[in-house]
């Protein structure tokens, strides 16, 4: 069956490279791109529409192509380039409902596919080490992005209530990284000085950009609707990833860390909630079993080895005098023996 | 990174025990200087959980070998019903004020097991919420106390301990020693049984002594946010001297093992059954209190 995708957020890194991907599936007939501004590399064999999923016009663009497969990869994790906060949270939560209610209408639409992201579990000192889908958050995120995405879901739950016969995945990334994405963790990490709170350390996980495509393309293609978790093997600490990046350890009390997170925010560098600072303190992990288990997809690269990859290709300089680790280390699973 | 390699610098010289020594210490500095250099680029590594096992091994054990071999010291007995390998729940009394009771039988397993096992321990949520605390609790090994971080490491295959009593077990005052309080809600049983692993009651003679708990002062607690605030005969009057724990005579027994495996699948979901072992576990470990204290000649030897 030849399919007719749309893809959403075309014009951010992602979302790009996902309608690139896209064109090149044997099966898929069509690729349709929509965005607000044109984007900046060539799609391929995706076509481009100039289009907001805030508006109505959506509906018509699925219409006319007789959409099957909707991926939506606008939800955007970081106000720097979407002009605010209020825009990004427009362009997330009305934008989905904007999708959503045109895919409703459209009889043509079987399948949806939704990035989501980790942040959805919240953070908490009272957090299990490792969430699986089915678990919920210990304290609901209150804030920024992890607030949208947990609005972004629930849209999408009500969507498969309505439209039952839509087969439906969400995923639920873990901080993506690698060499070519702009997160508001890459420019944090990048920071010659990184500021940490002081007296807390936390895990952190990585999903390589590339498997985060790899991850959409499995849940488009394959036959296991769902919620599945996505991120590479293993965690590093925060401040193990700020040694290995080279870059200074900041430790700053817990109210100073929030003025320098005003600072910073202020600056426009990088916007910073106190969801994200709550982060730095605990980190999250996620567990990946299911989606190994019923979409066969595994990531191909670990946090490490993202971390790594993200290191190789932002030469920025190292702050401290020592070099970068030389060789990976393998990644070590729980359990084994004790020496 | 591989060892160097080692050339000596007077090939004709006799070797003479004294050079021996500071060769050995030389030896011993470049070794540190290695483990110094690695955690300097971050190249080590952490479970899921954030269990830093280099750092375990080379700084927090060795910092708490002295108070165990020499201060307390500790006995250890019926080591080998912990399994060598798979998983087990070591599950134990809590007492002494701070939970050096935990950290002594990490120590145990980690030194006097023939396996060095790790121990793996489950915390409450307070724990994790402390600067400082909470982040070399987690490289230590230990996690919050839940069910879904329990049955995880079990199922990996790991000894996990937990300490039901809690804060009402550390906190409790002298006059209650060795009197175990109440057993939480059980879950630590049914994670056992999930998982199918054995239940080892252990019994910890000796912690009660260290930090006699006289009085409570409940206002100083709840404005400091804390459980409690304990008043001894040294702390608070002795200032920081207060925090040296009196020198009592530790034992630890580790419990015959109470088999999982023998219950049918489901059986994680009957409560009646979790109270019967819960009541089973305890019983076992306030018996073998009162036998350890019987045979126990005085607190300090």
């Amino acid at each position: 069956m030849a399919r007719v995708v749309l893809v959403t957020g075309v014009s951010r890194y992602l979302g790009g490279r996902l309608a690139r991907l896209l064109g090149q599936h044997p099966d898929v007939e069509r690729v349709i791109g929509v965005d607000v501004i044109p984007p900046p590399d060539d799609l391929g064999n995706a076509e481009f529409v100039r289009a907001d999923i805030r508006n109505p016009v959506i509906a018509k663009v699925i219409k006319a192509a007789s959409v099957d497969t909707v991926v939506h990869m606008n939800v955007i994790a970081t106000p720097v380039g979407a002009g605010g906060r209020s825009a990004m949270k427009e362009i997330n939560v009305i934008g989905t409902m904007q999708l959503l209610a045109a895919c409703q209408r459209a009889a043509s639409v079987k399948q949806l596919v939704v990035k989501s992201s980790a942040t959805v579990y919240g953070v908490s000192a009272k957090d299990p080490a490792m969430f699986t889908e089915d678990m919920e958050a210990v304290r609901l995120p209150r804030s920024g992005f992890a607030k949208d995405s947990v609005e972004v879901e629930g849209y999408v739950r009500g969507f498969v209530r309505r439209r039952p016969d839509v087969a439906v995945t969400m995923l639920r990334f873990a901080n993506i990284l690698g060499p070519g994405i702009d997160t508001p963790l890459a420019r944090y990490l990048s920071l010659p000085v990184v500021p940490t709170v002081m007296g807390f350390d936390g895990r952190i996980q990585l999903t390589h950009e590339d498997d985060a495509l790899a991850a959409v393309e499995a849940a488009t293609f394959g036959a296991a609707p769902g919620t599945y978790n996505v991120s590479g093997d293993g965690v590093l600490m925060l401040s193990q990833a700020i040694a290995r990046a080279g870059r200074v350890n900041l430790p700053l009390p817990t109210p100073f860390a929030s003025v320098t997170r005003e600072l910073v925010r202020r600056f426009g560098y990088i916007d910073f909630t106190s969801e994200q600072i709550e982060y730095l303190k605990y980190g999250r992990g996620v567990d990946t079993s299911w989606i190994t288990e019923r979409l066969g997809f595994v990531a191909r690269h670990s946090t490490r080895q993202t971390f790594d990859a993200f290191l190789l290709a932002h030469p920025l300089g190292r702050v401290l005098p020592w070099d970068a680790p030389e060789e990976p280390t393998p990644v070590t699973t729980i359990g084994g023996v004790a020496r | 990174m591989s060892d160097a390699q080692v050339i000596p610098l007077n090939p004709d010289r006799e070797p003479t025990g004294d050079g021996g020594a500071s060769f050995a210490g030389e030896q011993h500095l470049a070794g540190a200087f290695r483990f110094l250099r690695r955690r300097l680029e971050g190249s080590y590594e952490v479970d899921d959980f954030g269990f830093d096992r280099e750092l375990t091994n080379d700084v927090l054990i060795p910092s708490l070998r002295p108070l165990y071999e020499k201060w307390f010291p500790v006995e250890v007995h019926g080591i080998e019903n912990v399994p060598s390998e798979g998983g087990a729940l070591i599950v134990a009394n809590h007492s002494g004020t701070i939970a050096l009771d935990s950290l002594m039988t990490q120590v145990a397993l980690a030194d006097h097991h023939p396996a060095h096992r790790q121990l793996r321990m489950l915390g409450a949520d307070l724990v994790f919420a402390v600067p400082f605390l909470g982040t070399v609790a987690r490289r230590a090994g230990h996690t919050l106390a839940c069910n879904p971080d329990a049955e995880r490491l079990l199922e990996s295959g790991e000894v996990v301990g937990v300490w039901p009593e809690g804060f009402k077990g550390v906190g409790k005052p002298y006059s209650e020693r060795y009197r175990l309080q109440r057993f939480g809600r059980g879950g630590f049983v049914s994670a056992a049984l999930r998982a199918q692993v054995p239940i080892i009651p252990t019994s910890i003679v000796g912690a009660e002594e260290i930090y006699p708990i006289l009085a409570d002062a409940k206002l100083l607690a709840r404005l400091l946010g804390t459980p409690y605030f304990p008043i001894t005969p040294t702390f608070p009057w002795l200032g920081p001297l207060g925090l040296i724990p009196l020198p009592s005579k530790w034992h630890i027994e580790f419990g015959e093992p109470i088999m999982t495996d023998v219950f049918t699948e489901g059986a994680a979901d009957d409560p009646m059954l979790m109270f019967n072992l819960t009541d089973q576990v305890r019983e076992t470990i306030q018996h073998t209190l009162y036998k350890l204290l019987m045979q126990r000649r005085s607190v300090f030897f």
